[in-house]
């Protein structure tokens, strides 16, 4: 017989998640609805006139070849975003995780771009690399490289890559190297004394028993990538050239807030929103079983 | 129960006479930043300094889309200014919006203030009214496309005379680059000065129905064989680096103020920047026509924004929303803020004024933009653009654009595009608008 615990009344275990739930529910559930609800509608930027379009919103969007486009553009971007700026961090992680001397200010050097503004951070990369004024770009023609973003579509992609990705490592960083501390030294010791070096150390040992931060991290960098990258966007090609640049989250961002077309991008959020459901489902379903914890 | 009627008649006599004392409160949200914040801040606190009705309260509210945004959803939640700066293509949007927008002629006339239209610059105002005639938003700041030139590089070349016409233009790019500069002419904000101001310059039509002024039921047809035809140049002229593209919006700034490029077409708001940056002798001047359409330039048409006045608040208020109008219409006023800033003034008399007043003997060229747009009576073609959802129709163009420069497509099969989609969004506003 299970033993059950049992609380005296009734309204206590609901009074606990309600907080929970209600934040859910205000922040959520709320909002998620009133999203759907306005990616059927058709409105005048003002709310003074709105119909019910039914599904009129997402057949301009299925219609729409530079929307349809946009899709593998945003799963390269991600994919991109989210290994470079992992690798970067897992690479420094694991060379201050043997820092002796110094090793907060190294640790507090790494963590500074997190505390950047996405627009400022796409601001620092766009002067960098101005075709005119960059130091980079002058270096770079030194080595016969020219560099014009504002043409070049694959150079345009790269530099937003390399910009939200640089955004990205200190939030990495902090979450491996945490991992990296909680592996018991006697297991490196050991594999040590057996007479492993560093790199084996580190591929067989301490690269397994992370697996679930990288796995958590990976979720996190690719929803990271999804949604919170407009701004840097925004700030160094605005989608362009053509539409190279254009992932789903920017268009969502420019047809809302800058062209006010709110049903429009209603419909957009909706099927992202749908896109990172099915992600998360996927991902903790089948992933997850396959992640050592 | 002396003293508690005592009591009751001193909080009576201290209401009454806040409300007396008190200035009525009239909001203004604009999206003017840097120095400009200073000069808004000082027009508003003059304003005050002037009166003692009306109180205004100036408020930054971020970029020009920013504060349009903020102003709709501040509306939407009925919490709205009184008055918002919103940028030129916001216009079409703002005025269908009939239940939110008071146009200031009726604001002006309902509150019984004066508002002389024959006293402001055609070209400025026209941009702003309805086909019929009535003023819809004041005008505040505006400006207009001009072709930025570099003097130096100019005699370096051997370019003699200031370029009139695409093919002047085409020719001095190649002396300049001929002389060893890295590009002859480059470009900002590209859709408005190529496309939206060419259009205007050589008199033909951006889109039917006067360029959207009588209808919403217009269609875009910049698609043009003229327009085609001066961006198949400029993509020709990146050959040899007389034309190079330098951006959506301002940043090609730079490739004309680090001695780059020796020409530049951008708005004459740059006065400042330029003045600034640029170690070299340069000048301003039209903008290139194209003899191939027209033997002589119509007018351009402006950029910049204007002060709308929103529905919701009481009657007195808008009083104080015209008194203000009236005060920065006045010359003083106008010819203070054109001089200071660069933007071209409202009023004849503020150009009258700032003419007596030696500005452009002192600074020559800064009248280019007020005669450019001046030079003809403004037509149908040249008074200015009516169309929904421009922000993303120019977004669409942007798009295009750079598709002919990095030879993806051909002029002809972007501008076709351009069109295409664009009228695709012509029609949800239309359907979204009835």
């Amino acid at each position: 017989m299970l033993k059950r615990v049992h609380y005296r009344s009734s309204y206590l275990p609901y009074l606990l998640v309600a907080p929970q739930i209600i934040i859910t529910i205000l922040f959520f559930i709320w909002p998620a609805g009133q999203a759907l609800y306005q990616s059927f509608l058709l409105e005048d930027a003002f709310g003074l006139s709105s119909e019910f379009v039914w599904f009129d919103n997402f057949i301009e969007l299925y219609e729409n070849p530079n929307y349809l486009n946009s899709f593998a553009r945003t799963g390269f971007f991600s994919v991109a975003v989210a290994s470079l700026s992992m690798s970067f961090a897992l690479f420094f992680a694991a060379l201050a995780d043997r820092v002796i001397k110094g090793s907060h200010t190294y640790r507090t050097l790494l963590i500074i771009p997190y505390a950047v503004a996405p627009v400022l951070a796409g601001t620092l990369w766009l002067f960098l690399f101005n075709p005119t004024l960059g130091i980079i770009t002058y270096f770079l023609d030194a080595f016969g490289i020219d560099w014009n973003h504002k043409l070049n579509s694959s150079q345009a992609m790269g530099l937003v890559i390399l910009a939200a990705a640089w955004k990205q490592i200190s939030y990495n960083f902090l979450f491996f190297i945490a991992a990296m501390h909680s592996i018991p030294k006697s297991l490196i010791e050991a594999s040590a004394i057996d007479g492993a070096g560093p790199v084996h150390r580190f591929f067989t040992i301490i690269l397994p028993l992370i697996s679930p931060t990288t796995f958590f991290l990976l979720v996190v960098n690719i929803i990271y990538a999804f949604f919170d990258t407009f701004g840097i966007i925004h700030a160094i090609t605005a989608g362009g050239p053509g539409n190279s640049t254009e992932i789903l989250v920017y268009k969502v961002y420019n047809d809302g807030f800058v062209g006010l077309d709110l049903g429009g991008s209603a419909a957009q959020s909706v099927i992202l929103m749908f896109i990172v459901v099915m992600l998360t489902v996927v991902q903790f379903k089948y992933v997850e079983r396959k992640v050592q914890y | 129960m002396l003293k508690k009627s005592l009591i009751a008649a001193s909080i009576s006599a201290v209401l009454i006479s806040s409300s007396l004392s008190a200035a009525v409160e009239v909001n203004w949200w604009h999206a003017m930043g840097g120095t400009n914040t200073e000069r808004v801040n000082k027009i508003a606190s003059d304003f005050n300094a002037s009166q003692s009705d009306y109180k205004i309260n100036a408020v930054y509210k971020g970029n020009y889309t920013e504060t349009m945004t903020a102003a709709i959803a501040a509306f939407r939640a009925k919490k709205q200014p009184h008055i918002v700066q919103v940028f030129e293509v916001g216009t079409a949007t703002m005025m269908a919006a009939k239940g939110a927008v008071y146009p200031i002629e009726q604001v002006m006339k309902d509150s019984g203030v004066k508002l002389d239209k024959s006293d402001y610059l055609p070209a400025v105002i026209s941009y702003y009214q309805t086909s019929d005639g009535e003023l819809l938003s004041m005008p505040f700041n505006s400006s207009t496309p001009v072709l930025w030139y570099n003097r130096d590089a100019f005699e370096k070349a051997g370019v003699s005379g200031v370029p009139k016409t695409w093919d002047d233009v085409s020719s001095a790019a190649k002396k300049l680059v001929g002389s060893g500069m890295k590009c002859g002419i480059a470009v900002g904000y590209q859709s408005w000065g190529l496309i939206e101001n060419y259009s205007a310059w050589n008199n033909i039509s951006l889109g039917t129905k006067e360029n959207g002024y009588a209808g919403l039921d217009t269609e875009l047809t910049f698609n043009n064989k003229h327009v085609v035809a001066n961006l198949q140049r400029l993509a020709d002229m990146q050959e040899d680096g007389s034309f190079a593209y330098g951006g959506r919006r301002g940043e090609s700034l730079a490739m004309f103020t680090s001695g780059e490029c020796g020409m530049w077409i951008n708005s004459s708001a740059y006065y400042g920047s330029i003045k600034g940056q640029a170690k070299f002798d340069y000048a301003q001047t039209m903008m290139p026509y194209d003899s191939t359409v027209t033997d002589a330039p119509q007018n351009s048409i402006i950029g910049g924004a204007t002060l709308w006045t929103l529905r919701g608040h009481t009657k007195d208020e808008y009083k104080g929303v015209a008194e203000f109008m009236q005060y920065l219409s006045s010359t003083e006023v106008q010819a203070w803020w054109h001089q200071e800033t660069g933007y071209v003034p409202i009023t004849k008399a503020a150009h009258q004024l700032s003419k007596e007043q030696g500005f452009y003997d002192k600074n020559p060229g800064t009248d280019t933009a007020i005669m450019q747009l001046s030079l003809n009576q403004p037509n149908e073609n040249s008074r200015g653009l009516r169309f929904g959802n421009f922000v993303q129709i120019r977004d669409i163009v942007n798009a295009e654009m750079e598709m002919i420069w990095n030879k993806s497509k051909t002029a002809q099969q972007a501008m076709d595009d351009a069109v295409a989609q664009s009228n695709k969004l012509l029609r949800k506003f239309e359907k979204a608008n009835k």
